[in-house]
C-alpha cells in the first residue's frame, strides 16, 4: 500500500457533519454519522453544484443544502426519484486518524 | 528432557494457555509463571460485580494454588518481568534470570491515563485490577463520598453503576455525545443514559476533562466549559494500550500491540504472545473471546499442533444489574443495507437489526436481549433471513408460526381488555363507540371516549380497533405523517413532547417510536424547532439537525457563497453602520451588496471562510445578526410616521424598533415578517405582513396571517390596541401562540387557516389571562434567545464550520 496522507481526525468532524479537504481536484466532502463511520466524496451535487458538505446527515445519507437530493454516502447515488452519482474516495480510519490516498486527490488535477 | 515454558502475565489469556496446553500435553512443558499482582489468574471480566459487593474476589478466581500445584506450575506472583534477553533466552526479575525453551509473553493491557494535570494526584485511579477495586470500595466507606469517573464506556459504567449501589454520588465525564459510542447508536445510547440517570448516576457528555484539581489528594475535576465536579476519587475508565515494554525493548516487532502471526507467535520463533497485547492483521483486542480464541491457537502451537487464529464477531453486554444491553456486529448504516427497528416505549424497549443481502451483520439490543444470542448466532453464520424477515425483529418465539398479522392480534383480545391505560377505556367501549355513534376518525374516538386521548402511546391499537371495526371505511391515512421515519403527524409530535416531556431528539425518537434510527432531513430540523421552542433553557440547540443557513448564520447563494445581512432596527440606519459596511465590502471583496424588500442591506457572495471576520467587523460598528436566514423574526419594516410625515397618526417608527429589540432572536416555526405603518396610507405595507399594525388617531389596529409570496393575501384584524404597551404585548402573545401551535414550516396565515381566527382570538384578544401568559412564555424564553450569533462566533463557537479540515496544493513538479 503507498503511504496515505492524514487528512485530520474524528473528532475534528461534528457527529451528524461535515468538513472539507481542498485539493488541486477540488473540494471533498469528509462526513462523520452519528455512528462515527467516515465516508469522502465529491463536494459537488451533479444537479446544480451543491455544497454537500453542508447537508444535514442522516443514517449514512446526506441532503443537498440546495435542492434536497439525497445521496448515500457509501456508494455516492442519488436516493429516490432523483438520478446521479457523485464521486466516492476510499478513506481509513486508525486509531482515530483519517487516511486518504494522495493519488485520489491528485488524479482529477488534470 | 522437558522443555522450559515461561509464561509472563497472569491474566485471562495465559490462564486459557495453560489450560488447553495441559488438556493437550500435560508432560510437554516445565511451566513458570509470572505475574505483577500478589495472586493468580482470576475472572478480570467480573470485576465490577465484585465492586458492586454482588460477587466476593473468592468467586472469581479461576485458578487457585491447588490447580497450580496439580499441574506442577512453578508460581512467582508479585515478581515483575523488568527484560527478555533473546539470545541467551533468559528473562530477568528482581530475583536473577529465569531460563526458557518457549515464552509466552501475555502482559495485556495497561489503563490509559489521560494526560491532564493532576493526574498523578492521590485518589486517581484506574479500573484494572483488584487493587483499584480495593481503593474505591475503601473509598465508599466514607459516608456522602463522591466519585468522578471520567469515560462513558463499558468499564466506566461499569464502575459508576457500582460505586452508586455502595452509596457513592457518582458522576460520568464521556467525552462523546453519547454513551459506549463505539456498542450503541444513539437511541440505545438515550435508554441507557434515561436508567442510570434513575438511579441517581449524574451523566455529562460532550465532556473535555481539563484539570484534576486538588492540593494533597483529588478535590474536584474541572471541564472545559468550566463545570466543576467535587470528588474524593476519579477513577479513569477512558480505554486502555496493549503493554508492550518488554517485547519492544527485547527488539521484537511491535506496532500498536506485539505483532504476531496466525499461529500467535511473535518475530521471534520461540516467543509466542497471546491476549490484549497484541496485534493481529492490524487488529488489538479487548474482549474476552477472542482472547479465549487466541490461547486455544497458542496452546496448539506450542505442542506442535496446527492451528490459526481467525478474527471472529464479537458481541457486548454490560454487566449492571438491572440493565439489559446486547450489541453486535456492525451496525453503520450504508446504501447496500437495511435496517428494522422496533422501538415500544412504554417498555423501554429498543431493538434494531442491520442486514446486508438478508443477512444479519449488526445488532443493538436494549431492554429486551433475550434474543441477542439467536441474532449474534445468525450473524456467525451468515443465515439467509429472507423467509422471516416480515417478523425477525421479534425473535425466536415468532419464527415457524404463521406470520404475524397485528391486528389479528388486537381482535383476539377481549372486550374488557383494557387499551388506554391513562383513561382506562376498554375495547368494548370504542368499538361500541365506533359503531353507535358513526365515528370515522381517530379524532372523533378520542373525543367520545378519550382512549388515545392523553399520552398518545396507545394510538396504534385504537386504530386497529378503527380498521377492524370498520374493515374498509376507515381511512388511517387521514392524519399526514412528518415524514416517512413516523407514521405520527406534527401536532401529535408537538403535543407529546410537552405530555412525555420530552427533551432531547433521541428521547422523541425512542418514546415516539421512530421508525429510523437517526430521522431524516424533513423531521430533524422539525423536531429541533419543537424542543427549542417547548423548553427553552432546557433544551441544548442541536446545530447538526438544522438546515446549513440557520447553522452558519447567513444565506446559502447557488455557487456556495453566502449573503450577509445586518439588522437595522425598524429600517433606520446611520453614517457609521453604512461606512462599515462599505469598509466590509472593500476589504474582503464582496462583489454585490443590494438594498432588501425589508429594508435593510444585503452583502452577497461572502466566502465562507470570510464570515467570521465580515462579522467581526460589523459587530465593531455595534450591527448584529438579521436573521434574513431564520426561521424566525425577520424584519419589522416601518415608515417614518409621526416624526417626519405630515399625514403620520403614531411614531410608527419607534414602536417598529421596539416590537424587533423586544422579539429579535427568536425562533419561529416559519419565518416571520412584521410592519408597522404610520397610517392607513399604509407605506409600510403592514397589511400583506405575518403580522402588521397600521396606527390611527385613537391607537393601533392589529393585523395578521397576511401573505405576499407563493400565495398572496391580505392581513385579517385581530383587535385595536390602544396604546403601544397594549399592541406590544398582543403581537408578542400572539406570536407566541404559533410557535406553541403551528407545525414546522407553516406560515402564520396557514396556521390562522387551521386553526381558526375565532380560537386565536379567543386565546389572545378575549382572555386577558391567557395573553398575559403568552406575553409571559415568550419573554421568558428570550432570556436564552437573545445572544447575537455572530459575535458568538467571531469568538470561536463552531469553528470547524469555517475552515476546511486539511488544505493539500499541487505536488511540486516531479521530474
Amino acid at each position: 500500500m503507498t503511504n496515505w496522507i492524514e487528512i485530520g481526525r474524528v473528532t475534528d468532524i461534528p457527529q451528524r457533519g461535515a468538513r472539507c479537504v481542498n485539493t488541486p481536484a477540488g473540494k471533498i466532502a469528509v462526513f462523520r454519522t452519528a455512528d462515527n463511520h467516515i465516508y469522502a466524496i465529491e463536494n459537488r451535487c451533479p444537479h446544480k453544484g451543491g455544497p454537500l458538505a453542508e447537508g444535514i446527515v442522516h443514517g449514512a445519507s446526506v441532503t443537498c443544502p440546495l435542492h434536497n437530493w439525497v445521496f448515500d454516502l457509501a456508494s455516492g447515488e442519488a436516493q429516490g426519484a432523483d438520478e446521479g452519482q457523485v464521486r466516492t474516495f476510499p478513506i481509513d480510519v486508525v486509531d482515530g486518524r483519517i487516511f486518504m490516498a494522495p493519488e485520489v486527490m491528485m488524479e482529477a488535477a488534470e | 528432557m522437558q522443555q522450559k515454558l515461561v509464561v509472563i502475565g497472569a491474566g485471562m489469556a495465559s490462564g486459557r494457555v495453560l489450560e488447553h496446553l495441559f488438556e493437550a500435553n500435560p508432560q510437554a512443558f516445565d511451566v513458570t509463571l509470572f505475574g505483577s499482582e500478589q495472586r493468580g489468574n482470576y475472572n478480570r471480566i467480573m470485576l465490577s460485580p465484585v465492586l458492586a459487593g454482588e460477587k466476593t474476589y473468592e468467586q472469581i478466581v479461576t485458578h487457585d494454588a491447588d490447580w497450580y500445584a496439580a499441574n506442577g506450575v512453578v508460581t512467582r506472583f508479585g515478581e515483575t518481568i523488568t527484560a527478555i534477553d533473546r539470545k541467551a533466552k533468559v528473562v530477568l526479575s528482581r530475583n536473577g534470570e529465569t531460563p526458557y525453551d518457549k515464552l509466552v509473553i501475555a502482559t495485556g493491557s495497561a489503563p490509559f491515563i489521560i494526560p491532564v494535570a493532576g493526574k498523578e494526584l492521590p485518589g486517581v485511579m484506574a479500573f484494572r485490577d483488584l487493587d483499584d477495586v480495593e481503593r474505591m470500595v475503601a473509598a465508599a466507606q466514607k459516608p456522602d463520598a463522591r466519585a468522578v469517573v471520567i469515560g462513558g464506556g463499558l468499564l466506566g459504567l461499569e464502575a459508576a453503576a457500582a460505586l452508586r449501589l455502595r452509596g457513592m454520588e457518582v458522576v460520568v465525564l464521556h467525552l462523546m455525545g453519547h454513551l459506549m459510542e463505539r456498542q450503541l447508536d444513539p437511541a440505545a445510547g438515550y435508554l441507557l443514559q434515561k436508567e442510570l440517570e434513575g438511579r441517581g448516576i449524574r451523566i455529562h457528555t460532550k465532556a473535555q476533562t481539563k484539570a484534576i484539581l486538588g492540593n494533597d489528594r483529588v478535590e474536584a475535576v474541572s471541564l472545559d466549559d468550566g463545570t466543576v465536579y467535587p470528588a474524593d476519587i476519579v477513577v479513569m475508565a477512558v480505554g486502555i494500550r496493549p503493554e508492550t515494554r518488554i517485547a519492544t525493548d527485547a527488539g521484537l516487532h511491535v506496532e500498536r500491540g506485539i505483532v504476531v502471526s496466525d499461529q500467535m507467535i511473535t518475530s521471534d520463533p520461540d516467543i509466542l504472545a497471546v491476549g490484549e497485547c497484541v496485534e493481529h492483521e492490524r487488529t488489538v483486542y479487548g474482549l474476552v473471546a477472542p482472547l479465549y480464541d487466541m490461547a486455544k491457537v497458542a496452546a496448539k502451537t506450542l505442542v506442535k499442533e496446527d492451528a490459526a487464529f481467525r478474527p471472529v464477531k464479537t458481541a457486548t453486554q454490560l454487566k449492571v444489574t438491572g440493565v439489559s444491553l446486547y450489541s453486535a456486529g456492525d451496525f453503520a448504516e450504508a446504501e447496500d443495507r437495511e435496517e428494522i427497528v422496533l422501538r415500544d416505549a412504554s417498555s423501554g424497549v429498543y431493538k434494531r437489526l442491520v442486514l446486508k443481502e438478508d443477512k444479519i451483520i449488526g445488532a443493538v439490543l436494549y431492554g429486551e436481549t433475550g434474543d441477542g444470542p439467536w441474532f449474534f448466532d445468525m450473524l456467525r453464520r451468515g443465515t439467509d433471513t429472507r423467509e422471516m424477515r416480515d417478523t425477525l425483529i421479534f425473535g425466536q418465539a415468532y419464527q415457524g408460526g404463521a406470520p404475524l398479522d397485528p391486528t389479528a392480534a388486537v381482535a383476539a383480545l377481549p372486550d374488557e381488555a383494557e387499551i388506554c391505560g391513562c383513561n382506562g377505556v376498554c375495547k368494548g367501549k370504542i368499538t361500541s363507540t365506533i359503531t353507535g355513534k358513526g365515528l370515522t376518525t381517530l379524532d372523533g374516538v378520542r373525543a367520545h371516549t378519550k382512549a388515545s386521548a392523553s399520552c398518545g402511546s396507545c394510538t396504534h391499537l385504537v386504530e386497529q380497533l378503527m380498521a377492524l371495526t370498520l374493515g374498509d371505511s376507515y381511512n388511517p391515512a387521514a392524519v399526514q405523517p412528518m415524514c416517512s421515519c413516523t407514521d405520527l403527524g406534527h401536532d401529535d409530535v408537538r403535543r407529546l413532547i410537552v405530555a412525555k416531556e420530552l427533551k432531547s431528539i433521541p428521547a422523541v425518537m425512542q418514546e415516539l417510536e421512530w421508525k429510523t434510527s437517526c430521522g431524516c432531513a424533513k423531521c430533524r430540523p422539525a423536531l429541533n424547532y419543537y424542543l427549542v421552542a417547548t423548553w427553552p433553557g432546557e433544551y441544548e440547540d442541536d446545530g447538526q439537525s438544522r438546515f446549513i443557513n440557520e447553522r452558519v448564520h447567513a444565506n446559502i447563494q447557488k455557487d456556495g457563497t453566502y449573503s450577509v445581512v445586518p439588522r437595522m432596527w425598524g429600517g433606520m440606519t446611520n453614517p457609521k453602520e453604512l461606512r462599515a459596511i462599505a469598509d466590509v465590502a472593500d476589504k474582503f471583496a464582496i462583489p454585490a451588496i443590494k438594498v432588501t424588500g425589508g429594508q435593510r442591506i444585503d452583502l452577497l457572495g461572502v466566502k465562507k471562510e470570510d464570515l467570521p471576520g465580515v462579522w467581526a467587523d460589523l459587530n465593531s460598528a455595534g450591527m448584529v445578526s438579521g436573521a434574513a436566514y431564520a426561521k424566525g423574526l425577520r424584519t419589522v419594516k416601518t415608515c417614518v410616521g409621526s416624526d417626519w410625515c405630515r399625514f403620520g397618526t403614531q411614531d410608527s417608527t419607534g414602536l417598529g424598533i421596539r416590537i424587533e429589540k423586544f422579539m429579535w432572536g427568536s425562533w419561529t416555526p416559519a419565518k416571520v415578517k412584521m410592519a408597522v405603518s404610520g397610517c392607513p396610507r399604509n407605506c409600510a405595507e403592514a397589511t400583506c405582513k405575518d403580522v402588521g399594525v397600521v396606527c390611527v388617531d385613537s391607537g393601533y389596529e392589529i393585523h395578521f396571517a397576511g401573505a405576499a409570496g407563493l400565495d398572496i393575501k391580505g392581513t385579517e384584524v385581530l383587535c385595536h390596541a390602544k396604546t403601544e404597551d397594549e399592541a406590544l404585548e398582543i403581537i408578542v402573545a400572539l406570536t407566541q401562540l404559533y410557535r406553541e401551535q403551528a407545525r414546522y414550516l407553516e406560515r402564520i396565515y396557514k396556521w390562522a387557516k387551521r386553526v381558526g381566527t375565532a380560537s386565536i382570538k379567543a386565546n389572545i384578544v378575549d382572555d386577558l389571562d391567557k395573553r398575559r401568559h403568552y406575553f409571559e412564555r415568550f419573554t421568558y424564553s428570550q432570556k436564552f434567545a437573545q445572544v447575537d450569533p455572530w459575535e458568538e462566533r467571531v469568538n470561536g463557537k463552531d469553528a470547524h464550520e469555517f475552515a476546511a479540515m486539511a488544505e493539500f496544493g499541487l505536488p511540486v513538479a516531479a521530474e
